[in-house]
């Protein structure tokens, strides 16, 4: 119970996201729900994050206000040091197309486009150039470079999840939000998924934000936080997937 | 981004499709109007222009009143005296499109109410006639005659043969000495027939006289110094222009008939395009709706709002702008039918002019536009958070809530819009401005509340789905209720057409009770005598009563003239009555006055109540005359009288004996018959045999002379149909595309219902249902519609007699021809429910 009254307070040095006391109320009255109850939460630069918890217990919400798709009820977001709450449209849209990179769990792939033309779209929509370079080094990297001129339709799903990845790394954000990022794979691909992140945080310095269901996903994070009633109730370091499993355990049967 | 949007486009190539459908009819309308009208310009500028080419000015007589029956003309022996002005080379004088009327061997007049054109050629000087001899030599002399090459053909005559001609009087006969033809214009059903210009002036009874001189000036004479030097010549009935002004206003007024077809036929089109407008609203709205996600998933890549609008606007460009370039094919095609249909007229090359494709594309591209606004506009308020939420809904707009009022607004600013229009009492434009826009407001408006109506008309016109189409009909009358919105946008484009449709049928049917009353009121007689129904002719032959009057078994026969005069500074018909006979023949509604002033009329004139308080006259009130050929004469009002809404005479009735010294060359409007014993075959038969020698007038039995009446407002409400269910099928195909679409939304739960038993027929069945239902709530919409519109303009023409009759059984047809459109509707998209894979349809996402 002590857990739930002093909620942890996490601090590092290099925070590329920061988040402050943020709640989020949804509906109002006897009806309002507390999907998130004064969170405080700061990212660190080139790790991968891992956010877990029992279902319902606001990892989604809580990534989407950190992303800027969602505004906090109280509390305030700034990602690079720059204060996202309360940014009108333009801002927002100027925010994702320099600063954050989104991958979902149903991929969200245009299917009119090519598995290259998806990956470039968000710098045709910046109106920007894609280094030719870069570009290459990506397909290589995720490991679709055979299949670039492919129909998403015509990829599995691993591969398809690639090329997402591929999308959101094509600008180099600042921050790269993934919610369940396999939880539409069988766990194979989920693993090439995984490595394939695991290996942007490391060779590319990738800060990555990733919420999962999955203690091996989990496991493969710099840095766990579980969260449990709309609050982060345990942080974890450079754990094991038993590990994780405990502390699963541990939360969920508060 | 541009790319993404035509990527997708692609990807929706069948929807697009069927979307640019809906437009391709309205602009192919558009274009194929003006492609004909054009033509139809060239046609006849080269046909009347042709003949002033060659000539420096032109002398012809004053027109003083217009569609009079004697055309003006000049003397003879101006020619002469033209002659001798200095700086004059060549001048003289014939006979130009005046009316002769060619007439086969069983005295029938030869055309189908196309114009009947004669020409009096100077055998001297050729170069002033618009023909050119194709075969044989021009006619020289009393007896022979050049006819035109088409009529020649189709009519098997052929140089040597024998042919009648008629001009005002008695059918003349001629030896075809060649045949002539318009050189670059086919003449369609107009027939030609050219003589000698003084065999032309016996036959027009116009000796000593010329419808125009054509003069020729040196070269060191401008035509305006010229006219200036012959203008002192001439009297006050005469006037002279240079032909280049002579051949402006023959053009004008030419083009003056073109433009208000032309209107006509844009107004027509421009419903098409307004249904197809809804239609697109539609279909881009379900297109937006269903894109939620991907829209969503671009603002998270960094999309800007203005970019989501930018990407459905430039589909909405892009089908808008092929939509129109087909629209241009098919619009050559639809002027080919548009040539079928009004044969008859001159043709000349088609006329495919770069404004005719410039106002295509602007039109049918800025059309799409437009319907395509709002539903772009929807589509930036998609929140970048719906690429990650489940069924994400569309946000609702900020002035949503307001919507009802606007509709409300809408509708009373168009009710208040068509009342003005239709009582404002102006002329043409004046009425029909506010209330076609205010009919399309009203439209709009309606079809904004209309999805507050869906799920009650749903109870009642789901009813017989749900009652005999089994589970199936049941489940086809709730999902017709799921979005009301997309079902009410659907039944909106069909409620235009059908309403229009509906109005314009109640409309006629108040027409034409009206006009069988007051036609069955007024004509009292057993027979009446009217020009032939085959030649274009107001006015035909005065000596037909006298050669009635010998028939046998005949009681009383009574002439009216009738021609048209100038009083009080406007152009109006005259009649020359009969007192002593017309009483028993013609019923008067008298307003002021009584049967007993026909028989000592004197210089006394009936007239319309009506047209005598706007000209502020009345009994006693004297009022002057002029007619065609300059001659003036007062009358003094004797009585008023009114005919409710369909007069047979025109506004002023004057003794005949007067008629007949002031008016050049009296014509007959009408010749009332009576006979001992009532109309009979007989009967029929010995009068038509007394009009034999007149070869252009017919004698009906008044009952049938009336139904002839009515089959003419029949005939231009079959024309109005035509016009009006292009716009239906516009709207046709935005019911294949809802339901196309909404199949394809579907997918998944078709497959649920394939899975759990549902046979291929039912789900067609469920389909063809829905459609149908669709189809109903538009009918619904729109008979009531129609028939207010309808109500409201007899309402305001009421006090013009028109009176307001429901043509119920064609009601009940407009709804059953609703039902089968719903029919036709479902056949596609039925199909492709029923042709879905059910594992596929399953896994679908
Ligand atoms: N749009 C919404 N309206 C109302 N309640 C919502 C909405 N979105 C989320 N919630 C509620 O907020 C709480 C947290 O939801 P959230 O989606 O963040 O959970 P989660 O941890 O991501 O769960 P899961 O693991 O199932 O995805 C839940 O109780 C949910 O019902
Ligand atoms: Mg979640």
């Amino acid at each position: 119970m002590s857990l739930l009254e002093a909620p942890v307070r996490v601090r590092t040095a290099h925070a590329v996201v920061a988040a402050s006391g943020l709640t989020r109320q949804y509906g109002e009255g006897d009806t309002t729900v507390h999907a998130l109850r004064n969170v405080s939460i700061e990212i660190e630069e080139a790790r991968l994050t891992a956010i877990m918890g029992p279902s319902g217990s606001g990892k989604s919400t809580l990534m989407h206000i950190l992303a800027g798709l969602d505004a906090p009820t109280e509390g305030s977001v700034t990602i690079d040091g720059v204060e996202i709450t309360g940014m009108n449209d333009k801002q927002l849209t100027r925010l994702r197309r320099e600063h954050i990179g989104f991958v979902f769990q149903f991929f969200n792939l245009l299917p009119m486009l090519t598995a290259e033309e998806n990956i470039l779209l968000p710098l045709s929509i910046a109106g920007e150039k894609p280094e030719r370079e870069w570009v290459e080094e990506l397909l290589e990297t995720v490991g679709i470079a055979d299949r670039s001129t492919h129909r998403p339709s015509q990829l599995s799903g691993g591969q398809q999840q690639r090329v997402s990845i591929a999308r959101a790394l094509i600008s180099k954000p600042s921050v790269l939000f993934a919610d369940e990022p396999t939880g539409n794979l069988d766990s194979t691909t989920s693993k090439d998924v995984l490595a394939l992140l695991r290996h942007s945080v490391e060779e590319l310095g990738q800060t990555t934000v990733m919420v999962t269901h999955d203690a091996s996903a989990a496991a493969l994070a710099d840095r766990i936080l579980f969260l449990a009633d709309g609050q982060i109730v345990k942080e974890v370091r450079g754990s094991t997937a038993a590990e994780v499993l405990a502390a699963m355990q541990e939360v969920s049967g508060r | 981004m541009i790319a993404v949007a035509l990527k997708g486009l692609l990807g929706r190539k069948t929807r697009a499709i069927l979307t640019a459908l809906a437009i391709v009819l309205g602009t192919g309308m558009v274009s194929a109007t003006l492609i004909f009208t054009d033509t139809l310009h060239r046609a006849f500028s080269g046909v009347f222009s042709a003949p002033y080419e060659q000539a420096s000015v032109v002398v012809s007589g004053k027109q003083i009143v217009t569609g009079a029956a004697n055309t003006p003309s000049v003397p003879a022996s101006l020619v002469a005296r033209i002659k001798k002005v200095p700086g004059v080379e060549a001048a003289s004088g014939g006979f130009l499109f005046t009316t002769v009327k060619l007439v086969r061997a069983n005295d029938k007049a030869i055309g189908k109410g196309g114009p009947q054109f004669g020409f009096g050629v100077d055998p001297a000087d050729k170069r002033f006639t618009p023909l050119a001899l194709t075969t044989g030599r021009w006619p020289s002399g009393p007896g022979e005659i050049a006819i035109g090459a088409v009529t020649a053909a189709k009519e098997h005559f052929a140089v040597g043969d024998t042919i009648g001609a008629k001009g005002t009087g008695h059918v003349h006969h001629y030896t075809i000495t060649g045949l002539a033809e318009i050189p670059g214009v086919s003449s369609g059903s107009a027939t030609l027939a050219a003589f000698d210009v003084r065999t032309a002036q016996v036959l027009l009874d116009k000796q000593g006289r010329y419808d125009s001189i054509a003069v020729v000036g040196s070269p060191d004479v401008t035509p305006r110094a010229l006219a200036a030097r012959i203008r002192p010549l001439l009297s006050e009935a005469e006037t002279v222009r240079t032909s280049a002004a002579e051949a402006a206003s023959v053009n004008k007024s030419v083009t003056g008939g073109i433009s208000g077809f032309k209107y006509i036929l844009l107004a027509f089109a421009g419903i098409a395009l307004f249904v197809g407008a809804f239609v697109i609203f539609n279909t881009i709205s379900m297109t937006v709706a269903q894109r939620t996600r991907e829209l969503a998933t671009l603002r998270t890549l960094g999309a800007s709002r203005r970019q989501v609008l930018r990407s459905v606007l430039l589909e909405s460009a892009v089908i808008g702008a092929l939509a129109s370039l087909f629209g241009l094919v098919l619009g050559l095609g639809l002027f080919k039918a548009l040539e079928t249909l009004f044969t008859g007229l001159p043709q000349a090359g088609t006329v495919f002019s770069a404004q005719t494709v410039v106002v295509t594309i602007v039109l049918g591209t800025g059309i799409t536009l437009l319907a395509g606004l709002f539903p772009a506009l929807r589509a930036t308020r998609v929140p970048p958070i719906a690429a990650v939420r489940e069924g994400a809904e569309l946000p609702v707009g900020r002035f949503h809530r307001y919507k009802p009022y606007v509709a409300g607004a809408v509708i009373a600013v168009a009710v208040f819009a068509i009342a003005a229009g239709v009582l404002s009492g102006g002329g043409a434009k004046s009425v029909l401005v506010p209330a076609a826009g205010g009919m399309l407001l009203l439209f709009i408006g309606v079809a904004m509340i209309s999805s507050s109506l869906v799920a009650p008309l749903i109870r009642v016109v789901g009813a017989p789905a749900r009652r005999l189409g089994g589970s199936m009909g049941r489940l086809a009358s709730a999902n017709s209720g799921r979005n009301p919105a997309r079902t009410a946008a659907t039944a909106a484009a069909l409620m235009i057409g059908l309403a229009l449709v509906t109005f314009v049928a109640v409309l006629a049917s108040g027409l034409e009770s009206s006009t069988k009353g007051d036609l069955t009121r007024q004509v009292k007689s057993d027979y009446i005598v009217v020009p032939d129904t085959s030649t274009s002719a107001t006015y035909f032959d005065a000596a037909t009563g006298p050669a009635l009057a010998s028939v046998r078994g005949i009681t009383s026969v009574s002439a009216v003239r009738s021609d048209n005069a100038r009083v009080l500074g406007s152009t109006i018909s005259v009649n020359g009555i009969d007192g002593a006979t017309i009483a028993g023949a013609y019923r008067f509604a008298w307003k002021d006055g009584s049967d007993a002033v026909l028989t000592d009329l004197g210089n006394g004139a009936i007239v319309d109540s009506k047209w005598a308080k706007t000209r502020k006259l009345s009994v006693g009130s004297p009022f002057q005359v002029q007619a065609s050929n300059g001659t003036k004469r007062t009358f003094v009002v004797r009585a008023t009288y009114h005919p409710k809404f369909q007069a047979v005479f025109g506004g002023i009735l004057v003794d005949r004996s007067h008629f007949d010294r002031m008016f050049p060359n009296p014509q007959n409007g009408y010749v009332f018959v009576n006979v001992a014993s009532g109309a009979s075959p007989a009967a029929t038969a010995a009068l038509a045999k007394s009009l034999r020698p007149f070869s252009d007038v017919t004698v009906q039995s008044t009952p049938g002379w009336i139904k002839t009446q009515l089959n003419d407002i029949q005939t231009t409400l079959d024309v109005f149909y035509a016009f009006l269910a292009l716009s239906v099928i516009v709207s046709l195909f935005g019911m294949v595309n809802t339901l196309v679409l909404s199949v394809f939304e579907r997918t998944r739960e078709i497959g649920m219902l394939r899975a759990v038993g549902v046979s291929r027929r039912q789900l067609r069945r469920m389909i063809r249902h829905e459609s149908i239902i669709t189809a109903l709530i538009g009918a619904a919409l729109a008979l009531p519609l129609g028939i207010f519109l309808a109500a409201i303009l007899t309402r305001a023409m009421s006090s013009q007699g028109l009176s307001f009759h429901l043509p119920l059984t064609q009601l009940v047809y407009f709804a059953w021809v609703a039902v089968v459109a719903g029919v036709w509707a479902a056949v596609l998209p039925a199909r492709r429910a029923a042709r879905l894979n059910v594992l596929q349809a399953l896994q679908y996402e």
